[in-house]
């Protein structure tokens, strides 16, 4: 098992990122590490992009992750993937949700969305998945839970077993949304295990 | 390590700090809110046997606690490293009273200013105000810290300064649960030598105070939040906040004196880490304010020689300065178009910023909240902004420059609990001096910014159990504002009629563009008619893609494209509504000339 690690989770506010990367570091206190999480509030969160630092280990001192140091980024949208690449390393591995959010510039038809972003960064031999959580939201039946199914997706990377994850969704998910919750982490770990195999 | 529930919690820096506040009995907090400090008061106000308040601004805040402190209670106080300026009268003279029950003043600074319009270094407070300052490196010992910052208040007869930064606030880590402390009781006690600060009592204070300063220098030599941890190698670190974590990653095993209290510093530890190591080198973020008072001691060092002295610190910024060959093959950023932070959809900000943008030779002299942005494109319609409360005065000042050349010219920009926190005193000042300023309230009924914080005017408190509401159209009357005119922002073609009449007239005139914030609860709740675009009455004129509302899309269109969607060949494009991201403030429906945006109810 991994004794330390950084994971990056990148979005635009409002995507549910936080409730994410909250989820992952309780389940990884509970699997006996030590951690700490950085988050921007206030002006960056007004549909701007946001990122939270997640890092774990024995000890862990310093809340931000180094450049060129993320083990795994989850990208809640595409271009907050590509934005994130300079905190990439060879190794790292990419979860990116599919959907694409417009930036205003490219809203306003003063820029165009890129294309093909995530080429640049397979490109550079990292390994990316792609999932649509919103399409397993869907199947679940409750488009607010993408945010856990990429945390479902992105668990696949992690040592932490799934039933820890369950765990600490039956704890810290209102019992009304726990069980849609539970099926759309399940979903989101067995959509990355099909695409793997 | 483990994470046992019944012993540890995990908390960010703020939920520590209440946590901590509480178990130190603390009776009586006030704070205005500001990132990145707001979640310590609301968290604070959940405790039992703790009034905890929203202040109209940190002056009033800290006055408010210093009261308390003369009451013999523990108090605090929390702003932003901003609102240390506005309650820097009140600590300054503080410093000579001390109080009687302790006393600590929460500044959060931001350095990399994520949400502030500068990154002010607060430890300079502490130098100048004369008074001991604690700054924490993570949650837990921002818990641990509050007691002891208490405890030393009431000990030295001192307010005490405690500084966070961002990488503390709002950072999550692992905390341990303690109980709280047999609070003390209130009472009377007239000590007017100590307390009326008249001059011939001031001085006494005054000489008193260089007293307890020394006794806190000799305290600082001791206490266990300074300390040296032992290590190898040539070079040893002096650090304290979160550059303590910095170093501790990117020099594991090399020697470091943490402190933990930066203001008075331990001289005779200093000297005697500085004599241990081969090359001392003095990490901290913003300015070198341990590095010149260590040298100012004799003692050489390195500092911001090697340590940027702007933005924010990190392990690798820590490394690389002092070991550039550490330096590592990063893959270059991307070029891909920036996501700044905008005004939601259905912002009513949005409504009245639209309208100013489109009149002609204006100044628009802004202020600090969620309309600040405002002043990005596609709607560009803020000139100035500089503090809280800024937006009137400094419409005032250039009225009086430009004189005749500025008539119907200016306008200033606020929102409600701004004008409440320091707009007031400059409304007052520009009908006394007859300002020819157009004044527009953004009466959103909330602080927004900050994540909704209640203010004077919203008419509940800090637990949303309601309270007095300051009726924002009498008070303007009360200064001495004759006209007074309310506005809906989101109806825009009556909102441009308004402010094209009003900014005409003599005399200082205030608008109130009042509409609820979109994300409040009871109207997220409130089922509101949702806008959809009908593509084929589309003709490609942008007058909705204008308003910059991130609901709305803008789809180029080639000429071959145009002609295949049954467009004429010169449209460019179209616009759409993500239904999903709609709130359904209906901007956009009036915009529209051509009836192509509609509500769905109509439908």
């Amino acid at each position: 098992m991994r004794q330390s690690g950084n994971i990056l989770f990148t979005g635009v506010g409002g995507q549910g990122i936080l409730l994410a990367s909250e989820l992952t570091a309780y389940a990884q206190l509970a699997a006996g590490f030590d951690v700490k999480k950085s988050e921007v509030h206030g002006m960056a969160q007004r549909g701007g992009s946001v990122e939270a630092h997640l890092r774990y280990g024995e000890r862990v001192y310093s809340p931000l992750i180094e450049p060129g140091t993320a083990d795994i980024l989850v990208a809640f949208e595409t271009l907050e993937a590509a934005r994130y690449l300079p905190y990439l390393h060879e190794n790292s591995a990419v979860v990116v949700n599919t959907m694409r959010i417009l930036p205003p510039a490219v809203a306003t038809g003063r820029m165009e969305y890129p294309v093909g972003v995530l080429d640049e960064l397979t490109g550079r031999g990292i390994r990316v998945i792609a999932v649509d959580a919103f399409e397993i939201a869907r199947e679940v039946g409750e488009l607010r839970t993408a945010n856990v199914a990429m945390v479902g997706a992105m668990s696949n990377f992690l040592a932490v077993s799934p039933g820890i994850f369950l765990d600490v969704i039956d704890r810290k998910v209102k019992e009304r949304f726990r069980e849609v919750n539970r099926r759309a982490f399940e979903a989101g770990r067995a959509r990355v295990q099909d695409v793997q195999q | 390590m483990s994470f046992d529930s019944d012993k540890n919690l995990w908390l960010s820096g703020n939920e520590a700090i209440a946590l901590g506040a509480w178990e130190a009995g603390v009776q009586v907090a006030s704070g205005y809110p500001g990132t990145p400090s707001t979640e310590i008061m609301g968290n604070l106000a959940r405790y039992e046997g703790v009034y905890a308040e929203w202040a109209p601004n940190e002056k009033v805040g800290l006055e408010v606690a210093i009261g308390a402190s003369f009451a013999g209670v523990r108090a605090l106080a929390t702003m932003k490293h901003v609102g240390l300026n506005v309650a820097a009268d009140p600590l300054f003279t503080a410093a000579y009273t001390g109080g009687r029950g302790g006393l600590v003043v929460l500044t959060a600074d931001d350095p990399q200013m994520h949400s502030s319009q500068n990154e002010q270094d607060n430890r300079n407070y502490a130098f100048a105000a004369k008074l001991p300052m604690f700054e924490p490196s993570d949650p837990a010992e921002a818990r641990e810290m509050m007691a002891s910052a208490f405890a030393l208040s009431e000990e030295l007869d001192l307010p005490v300064l405690f500084r966070t930064t961002t990488r503390v606030a709002h950072v999550k880590g692992v905390v341990r649960k303690g109980e709280r402390r047999q609070v003390a009781a209130a009472s009377i006690e007239k000590m007017p030598a100590k307390f009326v600060m008249l001059p011939g009592n001031a001085r006494v204070r005054r000489a008193d105070l260089e007293e307890r300063m020394r006794r806190a220098r000799e305290r600082a030599e001791t206490l266990a939040e300074n300390r040296v941890e032992e290590g190898s190698g040539r070079r040893g670190f002096i650090t304290a906040g979160t550059s303590y974590n910095y170093v501790k990653e990117a020099f594991p095993g090399a020697p470091v004196l943490k402190l933990g209290m930066v203001w008075p510093l331990p001289e005779k530890m200093i000297r005697a880490f500085a004599d241990s190591v081969e090359e001392l080198i003095v990490v901290e973020e913003l300015d070198p304010f341990l590095e010149n008072h260590i040298r100012a001691m004799g003692i050489d060092c390195r500092g911001k020689d090697l340590i940027p002295g702007q933005g924010e610190l990190n392990s690798y910024i820590v490394r690389t300065a002092i070991e550039p060959e550490s330096r590592r093959e990063l893959f270059a950023p991307l070029d891909l178009p920036m996501r700044p932070p905008n005004m939601c959809a259905g912002c009513p900000h949005r409504g009245l910023f639209y309208c100013l943008s489109r009149m002609k030779d204006i100044f628009v002299s802004g202020d600090i909240g969620c309309y600040t942005l405002g002043f990005l494109p596609p709607l560009s319609a803020m000139d100035s902004c500089v503090c809280m409360g800024a937006s009137v005065t400094v419409a005032h000042g250039m009225d009086k420059a430009l004189g005749r050349e500025g008539a119907g010219r200016i306008v200033a920009v606020l929102g409600d609990s701004t004008f409440m926190h320091s707009g007031i005193t400059g409304l007052l000042n520009s009908v006394y001096n007859e300002s020819n300023a157009m004044v527009i309230i953004l009466d959103n009924r909330i602080t927004a910014m900050t994540g909704h914080q209640q203010n004077p005017a919203s008419g509940r408190n800090i637990k949303g159990e309601p309270a007095h509401a300051i009726d924002l159209e009498q008070l303007c009357h009360a200064v001495g504002v004759e006209r007074v005119t309310v506005v809906n922002p989101h109806r825009i073609g009556e909102t441009r009629r308004v402010l094209a009449g009003e900014i005409e007239r003599d005399g200082t005139k205030v608008i109130i563009s009042r509409a609820p914030c979109v994300l409040l609860p009871e109207e997220v709740r409130r089922k509101k008619p949702l806008y959809v675009t009908d593509p084929d009455k589309c003709t490609g004129c942008r007058a909705c893609v204008g308003l910059g509302c991130p609901a709305i899309s803008w789809h180029p269109l080639t000429p071959e494209e145009a002609l295949a969607r049954g467009y004429r060949e010169k449209q460019p494009g179209w616009a759409e509504i993500t239904t999903v991201q709609c709130n359904g403030c209906g901007q956009c429906a009036e915009l529209c000339k051509f009836e192509a945006i509609t509500s769905k109810e109509e439908k």
